[in-house]
Order: C-alpha cells, then sequence, then structure tokens
C-alpha cells in the first residue's frame, strides 16, 4: 500500500503545454503515472501528448475522471490554478511552482479550508509512490518500492535520503516533498500522520529544515501517537540568521526557527536525528534491525 | 526585499500612517538644507538596512543647524557597526533627517505572518524601543496579538483592543488605532514580509507617529511592485551576492573558505552543515537550481572564485533532472575558461553519475572525486588546509 497515489491514480497537468509541464508529464507517463490529460486555457479541444487537451479543469474533471492535479503553472498564476483545481474537486492538487507571494497564498488556505482536498507544496517536488505513480519532478528511477515513507521539505534532500536507501536494497512505500515555502497545503504533521496509518509504510524519513516550527509541531504528535521508527535530519544548523537560504520559507527570524530547537525537539520525541544527511539510510538501516 | 526607513516612512504615510516631517540626505549640503527647513531641531539618523544604529552611534539629536552638519559630517560615510552589521559594519550613504519631537511614551507595533494558520498577526507592546526578541523572551505577556483575517483585514475593535491594551490614553486611542489599521492595509496591499515600527510613538501632545520603519518586501510579489525596483539600494548587498543574482544564482556570502556549489536549497544547505561537521567553514550558500545549464555552472564558478577568501570548492550535486555529465561538462569547461587556482573536490550522484565521473577523470584537471557526501567533505577540508 501507499498513501494519497497509487495505481489508480488519474492525473491532470495544469500548464500542460508549457515547457516545464511537457517535460515531466511527459516523465510521468514514462514511469508508468496514468496521466489523462491536460489544461491550458485557449487550448481546449486540442490534442498535447496524445492525450486531450482542456480550458478549464472542470472540464477536464468531467470528461477524464481525474482526481489528482499537478501545476507547473507560473508564479503570478498558480494560486488561481490552486483554487480552479479545488474548485473542480480535485482531491489531491499538487503545486510545483516556486515563486507564489504569501498573499496569494493566505488567500488560497482560505479558500480551501471549507473544500475536501488535499494541496501538497507549493514549490515542492511532488509525490511518488515508486512504481505506480510519479507527481511531479522527482527523478523516477532513483525511487524503489518497500516500505520506507519519506516526507520532505527539501527535493534534492529527498533525493539524497532515497538514493541511500535504495543503494542499501531499501524500498520506498510513498515520498512526499511538501515544499519550502512559508504557507504550504501539506505539513510535516499531515504527511506524518498518513504514513503513521499507512500498514505498509514501517518506519518514517522526515526530513525539515530550518524556518517556522513544523517540525516541532510534528514532533509532538508523533512523541504521543507514533510507535514506528522515526528517522529526521534537518538542514540550516550553521545557516546566519536573517537570511533566507534559498527556500523563502527556510529562514531563522528573530530567534525562531533554529534547526538546534527543532533538532531538540524531535530527540525529545524518540526521533533519530542524524547529524548529517549522508547517514540517513544507515541510520534506518539499524532502527529497521536489518 | 529590505527597503531604507525613510522609504518606508514614506510608504507608510500614503496610507494615512502618521510619520514625523523629515528628508532624505545623500550629502552633507541636503542634510543642512534639511535641517534649516526643519527649524534645526532635529535627528540626524544613517540610513543602512540593518537595526541597532543608535547604540552605534549612528542617530545624532542636535538643536541647530550648525550641530545637525557637523553630525551629518559625522555619519555620513562612516562604517556604522551594529549588532546586526558584524563587525566590518556597513557604510552610511544616506541620512534622514527627521523634526525632533517631545515623546511621551516608546511603544512597538508590528506584523508578522503566523505559518500555522497561514494568516497575518498584528502584535502591540507597551515595550517600544527595545529588542522585540528580548522582550518575548522575557516578558511575552507584554506582547499582545491579533489575527489579521484574510480579506477583512485589522477590524476597528481589534486596533482599539491593542491601543488600550498598550497603554495609550483614551483620548489618543483612535488615532493610534487608524495608524494601526492604516499599516495592516499597507503590509497587505505593498505584499509586506515584515513591518515594524519601533519606536511607535505616544507624544506629549497626545499625537501618535512611526518613529522608525521596517519594511521587508515579499520577493516573491515584487512582478506586482515594479516601482518598487528602484527601492533597492545595492550598496546594502554583497557585490558578489548582486552579481549572482544577475545569473538567477541563490547565493549568500558567508565567512569562511570553503565554497560550496550545490543543486537545490535543502541539499545546499546541508552541504554547508556537513562541511562544518568535518571541521571546516562554508564560504558561502549556493543553490544552482535544479535545472542549471552549463552557462549558470560557469558563472556560478566564477561568483564562488571571487571571493579572495576560498582555499577550496566542493561541488556535490544530486543529479535528478540536472545530469551529472552535464554537470561535468559545465565544470570542466569553467575550469578551462576561468583557470582554477584552488582545489575541488567534486561529488555526485544521481542520472549519468558513471559518464560525469569520465568526464572529469578524462578532463585533465586533478579534481578530487569523493564517495558520498561525508567523504567529499572530508576531502575539502584537508584541501583547504
Amino acid at each position: 500500500m501507499s498513501v494519497l497515489v497509487n495505481k489508480n491514480t488519474r492525473l491532470l497537468v495544469q500548464g500542460y503545454t508549457g515547457a516545464q509541464g511537457t517535460f515531466h508529464a511527459t516523465q510521468s507517463i514514462n514511469y508508468g503515472t496514468t496521466v489523462v490529460g491536460g489544461v491550458t486555457p485557449g487550448k481546449g479541444g486540442t490534442k498535447h501528448l496524445d492525450r486531450p487537451v482542456f480550458n478549464t479543469v472542470a472540464d477536464c474533471v468531467k470528461e477524464t475522471g481525474a482526481n489528482a492535479s499537478v501545476i507547473f503553472v507560473p508564479p503570478p498564476f498558480a494560486a488561481d490554478s490552486i483554487m480552479e483545481a479545488a474548485d473542480a474537486g480535485v482531491a489531491l492538487i499538487v503545486c510545483i511552482t516556486e515563486g507564489i507571494p504569501v498573499r496569494d497564498m493566505i488567500a488560497v488556505k482560505q479558500f480551501l479550508k471549507d473544500k475536501n482536498v488535499r494541496l501538497i507544496g507549493p514549490n515542492c517536488p511532488g509525490i511518488i509512490t515508486p512504481n505506480e505513480c510519479r507527481i511531479g519532478i522527482m527523478p523516477g528511477h532513483i525511487f524503489k518500492p518497500g516500505n520506507i515513507g519519506v516526507v520532505s521539505r527539501s527535493g534534492t534532500l529527498t533525493y539524497e535520503a532515497v538514493g541511500q536507501l535504495s543503494a542499501l536494497g531499501i524500498g520506498q512505500s510513498t515520498c512526499i516533498g511538501i515544499g519550502g515555502d512559508p504557507i504550504i497545503g501539506t505539513t510535516h504533521l499531515d504527511a506524518i500522520q498518513l504514513l503513521n496509518a499507512d500498514p505498509d509504510t514501517h518506519a518514517i524519513i522526515m526530513v525539515g529544515e530550518i524556518g517556522g516550527n513544523n517540525e516541532e509541531i510534528a514532533a509532538a504528535w508523533i512523541k504521543d501517537n507514533v510507535t514506528k521508527p522515526v528517522i529526521g535530519f534537518i538542514a540550516g544548523q550553521t545557516a546566519p540568521e536573517g537570511r533566507r537560504m534559498g527556500h523563502a520559507g527556510a529562514i531563522v527570524a528573530g530567534g525562531s526557527g533554529k534547526a538546534e530547537d527543532k533538532m531538540a525537539a524531535m530527540t525529545a520525541a524518540g526521533i533519530t536525528v542524524c547529524a548529517t544527511p549522508a547517514e540517513i539510510g544507515q541510520k534506518v538501516k539499524e532502527r529497521l534491525g536489518l | 526585499m529590505k527597503i531604507h526607513e525613510y522609504q518606508g516612512k514614506a510608504i507608510l504615510a500614503r496610507y494615512g500612517v502618521p510619520v514625523p516631517k523629515g528628508k532624505v540626505a545623500f550629502t552633507v549640503e541636503e542634510a543642512e538644507a534639511a535641517a534649516r527647513e526643519l527649524g534645526g531641531f532635529v535627528v540626524v539618523k544613517a540610513q543602512i538596512h540593518a537595526g541597532g544604529r543608535g547604540k552605534g552611534g549612528g542617530v545624532k539629536v542636535v538643536k541647530t543647524v550648525e550641530d545637525a552638519v557637523a553630525a551629518a559630517q559625522k555619519i555620513l560615510g562612516m562604517q556604522l557597526v551594529t549588532h546586526q552589521t558584524g563587525p566590518q559594519g556597513q557604510k552610511v550613504g544616506r541620512l534622514l533627517v527627521e523634526e525632533a519631537l517631545p515623546i511621551e511614551k516608546e511603544l512597538y507595533l508590528g506584523i508578522t505572518l503566523d505559518r500555522a494558520s497561514g494568516k497575518n498577526v498584528f502584535m502591540a507592546s507597551s515595550e517600544g524601543g527595545m529588542e522585540i526578541e528580548e522582550v518575548a523572551h522575557h516578558t511575552p505577556e507584554k506582547i499582545l496579538k491579533e489575527v489579521i483575517e484574510p480579506g477583512i483585514g485589522l477590524s476597528g475593535y481589534q486596533a482599539r483592543k491593542l491601543a488600550f491594551g498598550i497603554g495609550i490614553p483614551a483620548a489618543s486611542v483612535n488615532a493610534a488605532a487608524k495608524a494601526m489599521i492604516a499599516l495592516a492595509k499597507a503590509y497587505d496591499e505593498i505584499d509586506c514580509s515584515l513591518a515594524e515600527i519601533n519606536p511607535f510613538i505616544l507624544l506629549k501632545d497626545g499625537r501618535v507617529m512611526a518613529l522608525d520603519a521596517k519594511i521587508n518586501i515579499d520577493d516573491n510579489a515584487m512582478f506586482r511592485h515594479p516601482e518598487f525596483a528602484e527601492l533597492r539600494d545595492l550598496a546594502e548587498e554583497d557585490p558578489l551576492e548582486v552579481e549572482a543574482s544577475k545569473f538567477s544564482l541563490n547565493y549568500i556570502k558567508l565567512d569562511g573558505n570553503i565554497a560550496c556549489m550545490v543543486n537545490g536549497a535543502g541539499l545546499a544547505m546541508a552541504t554547508m552543515d556537513i562541511v562544518k561537521y568535518a571541521g571546516g567553514e562554508p564560504a558561502n550558500f549556493l543553490d544552482v537550481g535544479g535545472g542549471a545549464n552549463e552557462e549558470q555552472i560557469k558563472n556560478a564558478f566564477r561568483i564562488l572564485l571571487s571571493d579572495a577568501a576560498v582555499k577550496a570548492v566542493f561541488i556535490n550535486i544530486f543529479g535528478g533532472i540536472l545530469r551529472c555529465d552535464i554537470l561535468a561538462t559545465g565544470v570542466v569547461n569553467a575550469a578551462r575558461e576561468l583557470g582554477i587556482s584552488v582545489p575541488i573536490v567534486i561529488r555526485m550522484e544521481g542520472t549519468n553519475v558513471a559518464e560525469g565521473k569520465k568526464i572529469l577523470a578524462e578532463s585533465g584537471f586533478n579534481f578530487g572525486v569523493a564517495d558520498g557526501m561525508k567523504d567529499g567533505a572530508e576531502q575539502v577540508v584537508r584541501a583547504a588546509q
């Protein structure tokens, strides 16, 4: 089993005919994901990558039965695209776009509040259930089916952890890149609750970074609710205060969001906290007694 | 993007936040003219982005035009050192000359994002003029908070609650509430990522005013505010960071001697961490991005190598979309074109790693090729010694 996405996921692509949309839709199709079509306003009625293009998400959902959407739309229009997908009732919305203004995401968060949809991202690499469904921009070939759930704010650190696991012969159930922005749809806590409830996920890797306190919130819940092994890492231990480290959300400000506070909270919750990302795979192996 | 106090005040004034009368001065002559116009009893304030200017000697209250000129001569051009500038300080290129005002009470107003709720929060405190982090640490009960409801803004009742709560006398509460609502509106409309008025002052005559203004604008929202582009002060930024920004490279200069070139913000941070863990000091944060091309890699290399402190370079790439062979070609070409004077350690993993390693091995350069991140960090730390 897995969480959120599997071989029954029917994916639509917003920003389908753009360069990023085309490239990554192709990668997902080659990976075996069921991509049912896409949306580019004004190009409805045409075909792209052998699949239908629609003017609106609502049309696409009606015609194709899509139940997930991935968004490759430029930052000024991405918030609108998320709301369009939510309004069309798409159950899982994955927004890859980096650079959406915080003000727009405040509006999106309000908009989503009373709708039964889940947003992953924005500014995230997506989500993958190995050999079943790839949504986003992750390099599919490094993943291997198995029983480790991964949740991470960073794309390349996800690949780093997964690369180590796969090299050790340890596969993954589902890997969720939750994104590096200050306001995101699915938090560490949300992802960990899902992975904890999945019987085929036997251990969880939680990768965080400086900024905000979502890792602390997740750690508090893990302490009381999770018996599966959790292995963690926090990036940005040497980052200077007051500087944004690449991700819009990766900033230590006013003394909050520090790596050391997150690591202390995670350690207190019984999480195995790795000093460097180089040891994530090995620690998983040890915790599982492999 | 950070902007100067005088720029922030000008924006806030447009929204109806009362600010003192004042003028920006780039020269002593301009400062003199401003002081004369304002009647001589003025405050001369250094305009740099860092806080703590008063303690560093960057703010002077003077009674006459002559004293204002003396203060301007002293402050303009000085290397102002504050707790936020680092020991090298920041050169002062602009002054704000402002009317001096009889202060009754110093208060604090601020707005920031609460990530968990996804809403902005308005904060007010009776403890103005101090570092708000200190207040939050020692006397958190002295910081009052109201959630700003998206689409509604700060409501009148919330503003009055805050104003009464921080001890503003009844006669001034309406003016203070009006200023707070105006600040919240400005914050929303100009896409702030931080706004702080510290101190927000109550005058002897009962008026209220923003005596300082720290405004940061969300970089991601700059496309909505093309008029703000001119508010950027390049003199406040590190020259290498300015150069890197021209090539869409995410570069932050640090104090160490091991340059890092990485793809992805998370891995870039983790690379700095592992360099430190191996006993070295990172010279920078650099995320070349997931889809870096050869040109970007070359420019990244050039920028890294122009930092005189750099003794070795650590290239750490997990090739996902960015293929290792493309990276290797970029590095080899850059090394050929720029000439390399320091040891380079490369750790590559992921897509086309074998081809990438072959290109490096056949390049004729003596790159250190690492087996894993930890080995790479250890190698580069040794190389830098």
